[in-house]
């Protein structure tokens, strides 16, 4: 069953009599209980639609157009009543940053249960044994004496478990995840993500992740959107998405990371050029002034994305070539639009 | 490659005092390197790795004279460095430069690229005045920037093009060896690739000496000739990049590869990993024995009380850690 649908979103900003459209077509699904990472650069638009969902953008950015149904309603025409009804009981998001997005005055005790007296309806006592609870599930011991402490006692990777405990506390359906562990070491952001996985998948939720990190979404999602400069250019299975990728972006992305199994001595092969800043106006795909499959139609025409599609790719020449991960390069140097069966 | 010693590292200890009260005394010590030996040969990239607080910036900092080792010596060329002082200095600082990990805050805002690979160039007096200009547009090609970007601020380029401005700076003091201090982790993805062949072209048309510092294990494999892997101001392991990684010889670098997720979906599946429980003690006050122990899934009696030696268990293979003494 279809949990979250983003249909063909677009936020604008305004700057005075200027409007800039930070994201144009962003469409994809997400089912109940499955987990859906979206990846992309900085400045590809991921944070912004994750906020859209949220009804969080700042007073600049608009939705423009499209629609965002949780549950077949339509959160982009919902009352701020409405909205508020939803964030903590429904949806909740865990920010990237676990320093600045706990208040540093309230007490974790306070902050945690703060969601579940006001939506849940709990009494001191019942919010106070689930916040307990809560925090042994997010693995941080001594929680009675954790309760009454600052978020200034906490360490890094703690704090972004009280965020997830705090997410959690109100038994949303759908939890958006931005960027959870970019702040964090290695071995402390394998910690969070697995604990985030695993609690979301005992309880059933739905679990957005946002993320730049292509081992993160290899290891933890089942399904994957790619965004660029403010578009969907692929979305597919997260297997069929690395093995055979079909946008010449997601392409350069996989080949330019590097791996712990490649032969050493292997070349990257990074993507010529840099994002496309926001402001300017580009026609056709914002991505040609960078692919090396670029054709005419790609300087005149958008391309366009069937989302419905299991593997759903915006691009005019899509690649046929699986690639090779050992080498760190295509098996073939084939150019688009040849037939090649993985 | 030829195993020539460039930089000697000699039992180094930085500690930082910790000063409280109204006299500010100082209460405590940060044990931020503490006892640390390595050397790095001429033209090889040396790759330090390790979680916040491992001390790997600071030795890097302790290496440019940025901060003064507490204990021990840091010999570049056979000559003791850690006490030169003056004209010495300014030599030394010369042949040995740094790239930084941001670069927004390594630039200074209010100055061009010229004004700022042009700097170095004038206070050491590499060039007369009337070439300054001819040499900053070839340390800009050398960077793969076009010339116009000599006029450019800060401001007006992209992550990617402030950090080829960064390595074109230490470019132009011709230095031998180059400290990268996280340098291409603040990076996007496509961008990262750019930068990591860039370094790696130069390191090989230049024959520069790399100590690259970083947290992304993957970029220091792919970067480096030998790694160390630090945790708490120690070295647990040092070896050559490949083997390191591919038979590790310490707990320490086994949870830090299982942590590390490969951009593979198929490959992700049939790992099973259990990730390293609890989190970095303090280095003002590391734990007894070894300092790993307190997380170590393999933590035997004696590792509470003794330090485990850095002992070769391979030739160019060296661990810290009493599970290979057996």
């Amino acid at each position: 069953m279809t949990l979250l649908q983003i249909e063909n979103l677009a936020i604008d900003l305004t700057r005075g009599a200027q409007t800039h459209r930070l994201v144009s077509d962003a469409s994809w699904q997400l089912d109940a209980g499955q987990t859906l990472a979206v990846v992309g650069e900085s400045g590809s638009g991921k944070s912004l639609t994750a906020l859209a969902v949220m009804g969080l953008l700042a007073d600049e950015l608009t939705p423009a157009a499209g629609h965002i149904l949780f549950d077949g309603k339509d959160l982009l025409t919902a009352t701020d009543d409405e909205l508020r009804q939803l964030r903590g009981p429904q949806i909740a998001m865990v920010f990237q940053e676990p320093m600045t997005s706990l208040n540093p005055v309230k007490t974790i005790g306070y902050q945690l249960t703060e969601g579940m007296r006001h939506h849940l309806g709990f009494s001191a006592k019942q919010a106070k044994a689930r916040a307990l609870d809560l925090l042994e599930q997010v693995g941080i011991s001594d929680a009675k004496r954790r309760l009454k402490q600052y978020p200034h006692h906490f360490s890094g990777g703690m704090r972004q478990r009280v965020m997830i405990a705090i997410a959690l506390a109100c038994k949303p359906r759908l939890i958006l995840a931005d960027e959870p562990t970019t702040a964090l070491d290695v071995t402390i952001q394998a910690q969070i993500l697995s604990l985030l996985s695993r609690l979301c998948s005992e309880q059933g939720v739905g679990l957005v992740l946002i993320t730049h990190n292509l081992g993160i979404v290899a290891r933890h999602a089942r399904r994957v959107v790619v965004m660029y400069a403010g578009s969907v250019v692929e979305a597919a299975d997260a297997r069929q998405l690395y093995r055979a990728p079909k946008h010449p972006y997601t392409h350069g992305l996989l080949s330019s990371v590097p791996r712990m199994d490649t032969r050493k001595g292997s070349k990257l092969l990074p993507i010529q050029g840099a994002p496309p800043d926001p402001f300017d106006v580009l026609r056709g795909c914002r991505f040609n002034p960078r692919c090396q499959h670029a054709t005419d139609k790609c300087l005149t025409d958008k391309p366009l994305i069937d989302h419905m599609a299991v593997h759903a790719v915006a691009c005019w020449n899509q690649l046929d070539t699986p690639l090779d991960h050992t080498l760190n390069r295509p098996i073939s140097n084939n150019a688009s639009g040849e037939t090649r069966n993985p | 490659m030829t195993q020539e010693p460039l930089l000697q590292i000699q039992n180094l200890h930085v500690r930082f005092p910790v000063r409280a009260g109204l006299l500010q005394r100082t209460v405590a010590e940060v044990k931020a390197v503490n006892g640390v030996s390595f050397v790095v040969n001429k033209g090889e990239a040396f790759g330090i790795v390790g979680e916040s607080g491992c001390g790997k910036t600071t030795i890097a900092r302790a290496v440019l004279r940025l901060v003064d080792a507490t204990e021990g010596s840091i010999l570049y060329n056979g000559d003791d460095v850690t006490a030169v002082k003056g004209q010495q200095l300014a030599t030394f600082r010369k042949k040995v430069q740094a790239i930084f990990q941001d670069p927004f805050s390594s630039l200074n805002p209010r100055k061009t690229t010229k004004d700022i690979i042009g700097e170095p160039l004038r206070v050491h007096r590499l060039v007369n005045g009337n070439d300054v200009n001819n040499r900053i547009k070839d340390l800009l090609e050398l960077c793969e920037l076009p010339a116009r970007f000599a006029e450019l601020y800060p401001h007006e380029m992209s992550g990617g093009q402030r950090q080829r401005v960064g390595i074109a700076r230490a470019l132009a003091m011709e230095p031998e060896m180059i400290v990268c201090d996280e340098a291409v982790s603040a990076l996007d993805v496509s961008i990262q690739a750019q930068i990591i062949n860039l370094l790696e072209r130069l390191r090989k048309e230049l024959s520069l000496t790399y100590i690259f510092i970083g947290h992304d294990l993957s970029v220091v494999r792919h970067l480096c000739n030998r790694v160390a892997v630090m945790y708490l101001g120690r070295v647990m392991e040092t070896a050559g990049a490949d083997s390191i990684f591919k038979n590790p010889g310490h707990p320490y670098t086994s949870a830090l590869l299982d942590a590390v997720p490969n951009p593979d979906p198929e490959d992700e599946a049939g790992r099973h990993i259990e990730p390293l429980q609890g989190e970095v003690p303090s280095p003002s006050n590391p734990p007894q024995g070894c300092v790993f122990h307190t997380r170590c899934p393999q933590v035997m009696d004696k590792c509470c009380q003794s330090v485990p030696p850095l002992e070769n268990i391979n030739p160019n293979h060296a661990a810290a850690c009493w599970l290979n003494e057996a």
